[in-house]
């Protein structure tokens, strides 16, 4: 017999455990993607159960369906467009009256509905009794208590979405507004009924009351739907607003607020008793230290360092054996195949550049980790609710302050963090100003040349330029928003959930889609671009084209040494050194190598010839490689920032000066390749080459003003 | 009165909720309505934001934003 399929979606505040429910109920069986056109995640799984393929989908968490965040619209969106066969209603049944605010919402969509009072056993403990039959006859439908974290009613879940499903009685009730809304509410949707024949879900009482409450998006529907006949519905919406404001003395949308909670209190006061005492909860104990005046930013401090080592001291372990299996890997093949163009391909384009995807990935696991204790233990509230003074001054959030403190590690990781900014505007504000808090790559490029100008002073002058990082990062967040990012900030108004243990389960399984995701997508970008880069690297071929017959000095070498004039190590010394003098000049004959050339004019005036052109160019790729390019140049072979060869070198081809402002350079223009393909994936085409266009911009003017102006007193 | 005059460890009910759209509308989401009682619990480390009890959890708001919450001392 066939399988009967059905759809249901999970709804729910935040913190209320619906995730975990999500996990029971689907195990493995699920996967993460992205609704289309919004970076809001996807989480979808299915199971069978009782002859039924469940196929679930785990909307947002959401206090409400306004049309004020992107969470909320996809779920409401959902709810209307995809018309599933029911909807559970993820309750915190310690929380009642507020969580129900949002399933008055969902009755007022029309769908079937089930209620999960979750976290039961933490209600009952703390005293709370219900009269659970006739709350659900109140509520018109049916409810299951549960207690998520230890897998208790998951299947009674089911059961009673199956048995609600298959009731051909199922009640549905509304709520009344009160009699001067309850009678706009039937002209309008008389009206609105009138000018647009397919008025389907939810229906025209749905949209009217929408338009009353000012709802933006409910509005550019219809406006779209019924075109011309807009004008006229608009005008009526505004005359009822008007009427109401002036008899009930209150805006529509507060009174339908109202309305909705009094119909909560209503139903809760004949089934809700809560205990006597009011006893402080452990979590309110917590908070007192956590938060105190006094010992909470230390704490806070503490923490955040521990999340940092983490995610960078211990990842950087597997990042080391990923690394030194990629180099077997390429050892490898270079020993199998022969010399040529194609192992070049193979093994620098490609195996280089998958290389270069998947040695991020411990960062990122540990950093999803990180996240994801943080949020399921409640403390992510904590970290926002003690940095939003900061943030909220430079116009970001108390949620940026994680995004921005893992840039400093390294900006991929960073990137994705971001997406615990719940608003676009604060998410990509965030994202733009991370370059300047200066990646774990940059810091060979500052070894190498604090190594070769300022031996003395080293550590100042580095930490100078992290500083300026940070004050860069202050401004260039408030000029975006006021320019490109300009209108209202979100508001902060954000509950502090009670502190819970971490179910590990849901967080590994979480982080591992995630990582998964991003070794797919970001992963062909990057590998794409890193041959690209190979080719312009390699392309054109100097062939025979090179200023000396370096064969022929090579040729003289090997005699010398055959004939004992020469000890073993001073010919693999002259033979290293004439392969140094003939990759640099096969660099300079490249492709990349003419660009610098060609674009020599444009580095002039901040100081930079074009070698440190060449140099910022294998900048995109990976800020590592920068040093080992300039080493070629140099025509010092394997070069690093200890190199002392190096560092002499380019203490005599230029200035301190030009050595501190290819610093600022290198820090101010947008991270490697790998970054932009996340940003990408986390922003958009539009938003990641505004990011490549103005830091740019930014770093060619502030190493131009620096040279310009250094250059008169120095 | 308002709540950010409010200090930590009083107790006030709301009166009304007035200005600005959005973050009424969020106020309004999160319960915050006429006759509430408010306990206002605690000030962040830093000075803003502050942590308040309504309706048996805590809500953390912005100084600036509770300026919208008119209440009344209890």
């Amino acid at each position: 017999m066939k399988q009967k399929e059905i759809t249901i979606a999970l709804a729910g505040n935040p913190n209320s455990g619906k995730t975990t429910i999500f996990n029971n109920i689907t195990g493995s069986r699920q996967h993460v993607g992205n609704y289309p056109g919004v970076t809001v995640e996807k989480k979808y799984g299915n199971v069978s159960y009782k002859g039924y393929k469940i196929n679930v989908i785990d909307l947002p968490g959401t206090y409400s369906l306004t049309a004020y965040s992107e969470d909320e619209l996809v779920a409401r969106n959902y709810i209307i467009n995809e018309t599933p066969d029911m909807v559970v209603d993820i309750i915190d049944a310690s929380n009642l009256e507020r969580n129900l605010y949002l399933y008055v919402q969902l009755m007022e969509l029309g769908i079937p509905l089930v209620l999960a009072f979750n976290m039961s056993d933490v209600a009952k403990a703390s005293g709370k009794v219900f009269d659970i039959d006739l709350l659900s006859r109140l509520l018109a439908s049916p409810i299951v208590k549960t207690v998520g974290h230890k897998n208790i009613g998951t299947k009674e879940i089911l059961d009673a979405v199956i048995s609600h499903m298959e009731n051909k009685n199922r009640k549905k009730i509304g709520i009344k507004y009160g009699e001067e809304i309850e009678s706009e509410l039937y002209k309008l949707s008389g009206f609105i009924e009138e000018k647009n024949n397919d008025a389907q879900n939810p229906g025209s009482r749905w949209i009217a009351l929408k338009m009353l409450e000012q709802d933006s998006e409910v509005a550019e529907k219809v406006k779209r739907e019924t075109g011309e006949s807009y004008s006229e519905i608009e005008k009526e919406v505004n005359q009822s607003i008007k009427h109401l404001k002036k008899i009930l003395n209150d805006n529509p949308s507060t009174v339908i607020a109202n309305a909705r909670y009094s119909f909560i209190k209503g139903a809760l006061a004949k089934t809700y008793r809560e205990s006597e005492k009011e006893k402080i909860s452990a979590s309110d104990k917590i908070d007192k230290v956590l938060t105190n005046r006094l010992a909470g930013l230390p704490i806070f401090a503490l923490l955040m360092w521990a999340m940092f080592q983490f995610v960078f001291k211990v990842g950087a372990y597997p990042m080391d054996w990923i690394e030194m299996g990629f180099s077997k890997l390429a050892d490898l093949v270079s020993g199998v195949m022969p010399d040529g163009l194609l192992q070049s391909l193979i093994v620098d384009g490609i195996i280089g550049g998958v290389g270069g995807v998947v040695v991020f990935t411990p960062n990122i696991i540990l950093l999803f980790l990180c996240i994801a204790i943080l949020e399921d233990s409640g403390y992510m509230a904590r970290v926002a609710f003690i940095m939003d003074q900061l943030m909220h001054r430079i116009g970001l959030h108390g949620k940026s302050f994680i995004p921005m403190l893992i840039g400093f590690g390294c900006t991929i990781p960073a990137y994705m963090g971001s997406r615990i900014l719940e608003d676009k505007k604060d998410r990509l504000v965030t994202m733009h100003v991370n370059t300047f808090m200066s990646c774990g790559a940059r810091l060979p490029i500052y070894i190498l040349l604090v190594g070769a100008f300022f031996p003395r002073i080293a550590g100042n002058v580095i930490f100078s330029i992290y500083v300026i990082g940070i004050v860069v990062a202050i401004l260039m967040a408030k000029l975006l928003r006021v320019t490109r990012f300009k209108g209202e900030p979100a508001p902060f108004v954000m509950e502090l959930p009670p502190y819970r243990f971490p179910t590990f389960k849901s967080v590994l399984l979480h982080t591992w889609e995630r990582t998964w995701l991003y070794l797919k997508k970001a992963g062909t970008i990057i590998l794409a671009i890193s041959i690209l880069m190979w080719a312009l690297f390699t392309f054109p071929i100097i062939g025979d084209n090179y200023s000396k017959d370096y064969n022929a000095e090579i040729a003289s070498v090997e005699q010398s040494f055959e004939s004992n004039e020469i000890t073993e190590d001073e010919y693999q010394e002259k033979i290293t050194a004439i392969e140094a003098m003939k990759s640099s000049e096969q660099l300079s004959y490249s492709a990349a190598g003419r660009i610098g050339r060609f674009i020599e004019p444009v580095f002039k005036p901040l100081g930079f010839d074009w070698k440190l052109a060449v140099a910022s160019i294998s900048g995109i790729a990976a800020k590592e490689v920068v040093v080992s390019t300039m080493g070629t140049l140099y025509s010092i072979q394997e070069a690093d920032e200890e190199s002392e060869s190096l560092k002499n070198n380019i203490a005599n081809e230029y200035s301190p000066l030009v050595g501190y402002n290819f610093m600022l350079f290198s820090l101010l223009y947008f991270p490697c390749m790998a970054g932009m393909a996340v940003f990408r994936r986390e922003a958009g085409w539009k938003e990641m080459w505004f990011q490549i266009g103005f830091t740019l911009l930014l770093a060619w003017v502030v190493s131009f003003l620096v040279f310009q102006i250094g250059r008169m007193f120095i | 009165m308002f709540l950010n005059e409010i200090k930590p460890k009083n107790k006030c009910r709301i009166i009304n909720i007035v200005g600005n759209d959005r973050v009424c509308t969020r106020l309004l989401d999160m319960g915050c309505m006429r006759g509430e009682e408010i306990e206002v619990i605690r000030v962040a480390p830093l000075g803003d934001p502050i942590d308040i009890k309504i309706k048996g959890y805590h809500l953390s708001l912005r100084k600036e934003e509770a300026k919208n919450i008119e209440v009344e001392s209890i």
